[in-house]
């Protein structure tokens, strides 16, 4: 299958948040309490039930003011950290180029959070069981396979997002930067060997808070043989604990009913 | 919307003033988007700079209130051009050929005008009584009678303008529309702007250049604008502005041009077409008035507030302008007589003069609005109301003092999805419960995706919805519960009669039909009555009674036609008999494929997607543009839209008249020269009620301090109410900053369906006051700190948003400060904070002309809490 992509031109973008709103929807995540912190901007991060958010960002001063936006949510990477150091195989590249995210297979360790480096990937636990579980864009594998536009893309009403083969929208973008001219710019073509979300962009990156040259530590991908295997060994001890567990409260619960 | 939201894209300039169009109607950026990939320029003028300025290619900052100014100052730099320019280079750069042939340009004014610089009532026009009573209602009126052309019923014009041969305006007659508009406007220089204005001499120079470009035959400028326009007391002057400025440059007509009002709610279009203002009836026919005895008092008073005594020289009666209130083709009373049948059918006879005096009557010179309402309401006048999908304990301008007011009824009725701060205006943290008597109804309302029917977008597109799901619980749509409350009011009026009990048992209701609509009015069956049909059959056959009408040309006066609103008359098919708002032809059939899409639902009137556009083109029936015809004459017939009457171009006609573009204009051309409003022919930059200054820059005259107001400084119409303690006037001393509201992408109007909504609630949870930085560091307030925004009739706790996008500005040698609060926020629901409803801070004053509320300027103080 041809490899697709997200195309995002900030240039178009109002930052209405259509896509924000569209994105928790179709995910069914819940909404996070927010208090307004002196900014448009809100929820104040990414987290396990927020993938994307748009990000405001002030620059320079009148007469020559910008406001610029930037969508911040998985930018699905070739060279992917988070696939790279997931011990589990919840996180993976599917056959359009996205990184797929497989819930099941999730034991929280949380190495995906610190191998990104788009800062993305968060999870979030439960204190009372202790579990942890990992969440981000799946680029709603659900409906691009069932030949939808994901959400975020459907709702933009600039049309700033749109969605197709990652090389027409890399000849789309190219020419939409030849057109805005200055320092215009495609940001994600051969990013951390090629993202499968591509901005286009007026200005440095980094005006947009994006790395100018995103790297996967190399201490990520060196350990990864080395923790992997940890990490089939944590979980084999996980799995003998909790069994260990149910056999307690199995037998606690057997003792509370025959007390009855 | 005079073009419609798709034509955004073929315009060359887009000049966003008074709205916030990416944040309020996002949508609309899919077109403008589209226009500036063509290349177009889009400018964003407001007091803030904004989501949508953050996409233009020049952003100028203006205080709010001064639309007047910085639009007269546009008119100015064009006026001053066309000047300066030889005539072969002006009819070159300008379309002297529009503005000669389709405008009152030349027209020769009534020698009696005097205008407002004339020392004798300075900042006045002539015919100017200040009312002197104690409370007074307006500030003051006018005697119009100077105001008109030299000749009522047949205008002279300045063969100087109408062949583009003057040099300079010296040389035009010194009563000529394009002289006197000059006159008007000649001191309106970019510093005076500037000094007025706060916005900077070079971006307002850019921003003439650009927009002035746009004034080239084949080129076309388009101005969006939404309430930052119109909530003010002098609203719709600033919009005459736009039509004036427009009109000069040739952009009315044409595709890619227009103004083009944002709505401020999906179907406020509707509303408007259906009569929900209190001025008017369907169709926007007049509203009937006590003066009007019977049916021939109505259309006679009617057609001498609009037409000359004799229309000799005026189009006349042989052209398309004349059709409205023409005695010969008596248009006024089909329409009206088609209403009443709608409304009491059979009982409607021309014996019984169709039930005219059924008709509630308003008192002249009485102000039903909004605000003459809610007056009504504190002195006790208004015993019992009816809130039906509006929250204006909230969206209401003083909207405590409306609050308070509510205290007095003996009943409320709220129709609304959710409790509202109106429905529980008792519960707010200043009322005292146990001393309020109202007795108070809620009725649960279905939302949009619960019922069927058409609404009406801001490009007059009647679209039908269908019903999603279910309404949920004992939520019924608003028609159902029209219909249900009309039965049961019949039913006891039947039984016990009553004073008024005739108009009521005689009103024609029946909108049930089988199946789903069984219990409740058929929303199908109301569409056909609001098209029209047949009452009887016809005697050669012709037509069966029930028989729906082709469309407003077919209705009668004889009561054999019934239509509850002439204007949406044309949206069934004669044919088929289907109801066009259901059409979804995806194809673009128009002229160069410029995106009408007229097979996709329906528009009034009679599906002309572009109105005024026989101004579209030349003398011959050629478009000024070719590659964004409208219409055009090809082949002894107009292709494209369908034209604003079907009668041949100027130069063709064969039987030699001029059938002009306008035809709503009984002279056939615009109005540059407008003598119909209430404050003067032409703008002029007053202040808003409450102004940093003392002295109006423009027109030279001060404030006298008094707390109704200073004609000439203020708005000398305004509809200023009647002090009673509603509309307290702060001082600059006291409130030294403009203030302004507005709304955000993420929360809608009062905030009943976003504030109940988790997923918004978490974009924008509560409220905030917006303020530059130099006002902040001045007051110690951080972005995030807690702040008070006090005006003087309360006071909003916020938080503050210290941004670049709001900058000190120099007015007059004075430093203002703005200070901007979303309204759309309260005490009640999801996300709720006691003193948090933005309109809290805005006097219940309104314009001259609408009474809508200035909610726009105030003044105001901040202080860190």
């Amino acid at each position: 299958m041809a490899e697709k992509a997200i195309l995002y031109d900030a240039t178009k973008c109002t930052a209405c948040r259509g896509c924000q709103v569209a994105c928790k929807q179709w995910n069914d995540l819940p909404a996070v309490e927010t208090t307004n912190r002196g900014t448009y901007e809100n929820p104040p991060d990414l987290s396990a039930d927020t993938w994307l958010k748009m990000k405001f960002t002030e620059v320079g001063s009148p007469p020559d003011l910008r406001w610029v936006f930037t969508r911040r949510a998985c930018m699905h990477c070739t060279e992917a950290g988070c696939v790279e150091v997931c011990p589990t195989g919840a996180l993976y590249h599917t056959d359009m180029g996205f990184v797929g995210y497989d819930r099941s297979k999730c034991s929280g360790c949380g190495y995906c959070v610190e191998a990104c480096p788009f800062d993305v990937p968060r999870y979030s636990g439960n204190f009372i069981t202790g579990v942890r579980e990992a969440n981000k864009c799946t680029l709603c594998q659900d409906r691009i396979t069932n030949d939808l536009q994901p959400a975020c893309v459907k709702t933009c009403p600039p049309g700033a997002l749109k969605y197709g083969d990652r090389a027409t929208l890399l000849t789309e973008a190219k020419q939409r930067v030849a057109e805005l001219g200055g320092k215009a710019t495609v940001y994600g073509e051969k990013e951390v060997g090629g993202t499968h979300v591509l901005y286009v962009l007026d200005d440095e990156p980094s005006v947009y808070g994006l790395p100018k040259d995103p790297k996967v530590s190399g201490a990520v991908t060196a350990w990864q043989d080395v923790l992997q295997p940890i990490g089939w060994g944590v979980a084999a001890i996980t799995v003998l604990g909790l069994g260990l567990n149910y056999m307690i409260a199995k037998r606690k619960i057997k003792v509370e009913s025959e007390g009855k | 919307m005079t073009n419609h939201w798709i034509d955004l894209r073929n315009s060359d300039c887009i000049m966003i003033i008074g709205s916030n169009a990416a944040e309020n109607h996002p949508i609309s950026f899919k077109w403008i988007t589209a226009a500036k990939e063509r290349g177009a320029k889009l400018i964003s003028v407001d007091p803030r700079f904004t989501r949508t300025s953050s996409k233009a290619d020049i952003y100028a900052p203006m205080r709010s209130g001064c639309d007047i100014t910085f639009i007269g100052g546009m008119i100015r730099y064009i006026l001053n051009d066309m000047q300066t320019l030889s005539p072969a280079k002006r009819a070159e750069d300008y379309n002297m050929t529009y503005v000669a042939e389709y405008t009152n340009a030349a027209f020769i004014v009534n020698s009696g005008f005097e205008s407002w610089d004339d020392t004798a009532h300075p900042g006045v026009f002539v015919g100017f009584t200040e009312n002197t009573n104690a409370a007074p209602s307006n500030l003051g009126g006018y005697d119009k009678s100077n105001w008109g052309y030299a000749n009522k019923a047949d205008p002279t014009t300045d063969s100087k303008v109408v062949n583009n041969t003057w040099n300079s305006f010296n040389d035009l007659n010194p009563n000529c529309v394009l002289r006197l508009l000059w006159e008007n406007f000649q001191d309106y220089t970019p510093e005076k702007v500037s000094e007025v204005t706060g916005c900077p001499v070079e971006t307002f120079n850019e921003v003439c250049k650009e927009y002035a470009a746009t004034g080239a035959p084949g080129k076309a400028g388009t101005i969006m604008y939404a309430m930052g326009t119109t909530q003010h007391t002098y609203g719709t002057q600033n919009i005459r502005g736009y039509a004036i400025l427009q009109l000069l440059l040739g952009n009315i007509g044409v595709a890619g041009g227009g103004i083009n009002a944002l709505r401020g709610t999906s179907n406020v279009q509707g509303s408007t077409d259906m009569c929900l203002l209190s001025h008017i009836l369907p169709g926007y026919l007049a509203m009937v008035n006590h003066k009007h005895q019977s049916l021939a008092d109505y259309i006679s008073g009617n057609r001498a507030a609009k037409l000359p005594a004799t229309p000799s020289g005026l189009a006349g009666d042989t052209s398309a302008s004349w059709w409205w209130l023409s005695d010969a083709a008596q248009n006024y009373k089909k329409y009206m007589v088609s209403l009443l049948k709608a409304w009491w059918m059979d009982k409607a006879t021309a014996d019984n003069d169709f039930c005219f005096n059924y008709l509630p009557k308003v008192t002249v010179g009485h102000n039903y609005t909004h605000i003459g309402t809610f007056e009504a309401v504190a002195n006790g006048t208004v015993k019992g109301m009816m809130v039906w999908g509006q929250n204006p304990a909230v969206a209401g301008p003083d909207s405590e003092g409306e609050r308070k007011a509510l205290e007095k009824l003996d009943w409320l009725m709220v129709c609304d999805l959710f409790e509202t701060e109106t429905s529980s205006f008792w519960k707010r943290p200043e009322a005292s419960p146990s001393s309020i008597n109202t007795e108070v109804f809620l009725l649960p309302a279905a939302c949009s995706y619960e019922k069927q029917g058409s609404i009406s977008n801001s490009g007059r597109w009647a679209q039908w919805r269908y019903k999603a799901v279910a309404p949920v619980g004992e939520a019924k749509s608003d028609l159902a519960i029209m219909d249900e409350l009309m039965l049961k009011l019949k039913e006891k009026y039947a039984a016990e009669s009553g004073a008024t009990a005739d108009p009521i048992n005689d009103l024609y209701w029946d909108y049930h039909t089988a199946g789903e609509y069984a219990f409740e009015a058929d929303p199908n069956v109301v569409a056909k009555e609001i098209h029209g049909y047949y009452t009887k059959d016809a005697a050669d056959g012709s037509y069966s009674k029930g028989d729906v009408v082709t469309n407003f040309v077919s209705l009668q006066t004889d009561g054999s036609t019934c239509s509850g609103n002439w204007l949406y008359s044309g949206m069934f098919d004669k044919g088929d008999g289907r109801n066009k708002a259901k059409d979804r032809k995806p194809e673009d059939t128009s002229l160069n494929q410029i995106g009408l899409y007229s097979g996709w639902s329906w528009c009034w009137p009679i599906n002309r997607r572009i109105i005024y556009n026989r101004a579209s083109v030349d003398l011959e029936g050629q478009p000024w543009d070719s590659d964004h015809p409208v219409v055009s004459w090809i082949e002894g017939a107009w292709k494209g839209d369908v034209p604003d009457g079907g009668w041949a171009p100027i130069n063709v006609a064969a039987d030699g008249a001029k059938y002009l573009p306008f035809i709503m204009q009984t002279e056939g051309v615009a109005h540059i020269w407008g003598p119909g409003l209430a404050e003067g022919p032409v703008p002029v930059a007053y202040e808003p009620w409450e102004s940093p200054l003392s002295e109006n820059l423009v027109t030279g005259v001060s404030s006298n301090g008094s707390g109704k107001g200073t004609p000439g400084f203020h708005n000398p119409c305004s509809y200023i109410g009647e002090l009673n303690g509603m509309n307290k006037r702060g001082t600059a001393s006291e409130y030294p900053c403009v203030g302004m509201t507005y709304r955000v992408s993420e929360m809608w109007q009062a905030g009943q369906m976003t504030r109940n909504h988790p997923w918004l609630i978490e974009l924008q949870p509560e409220v905030f006051a917006e303020m530059g930085e130099e006002l902040a560091s001045d007051k110690g307030i951080k972005s995030g700190d807690k702040v008070r925004v006090s005006t003087a009739r309360g006071y909003v706790d916020a938080v503050a948003i210290v941004t670049k996008r709001l900058q000190r500005m120099t007015i007059g040698g004075k430093k203002v400060d703005q200070v901007g609060v979303p309204w759309h926020y309260g005490y009640i629901g999801m996300a709720s904070a006691p003193h948090s409803s933005g309109n809290i801070l805005t006097p219940h004053v309104g314009d001259a002309n609408t009474t809508i509320p200035e909610y726009k300027t105030f003044l105001c103080k901040v202080q860190k809490i």
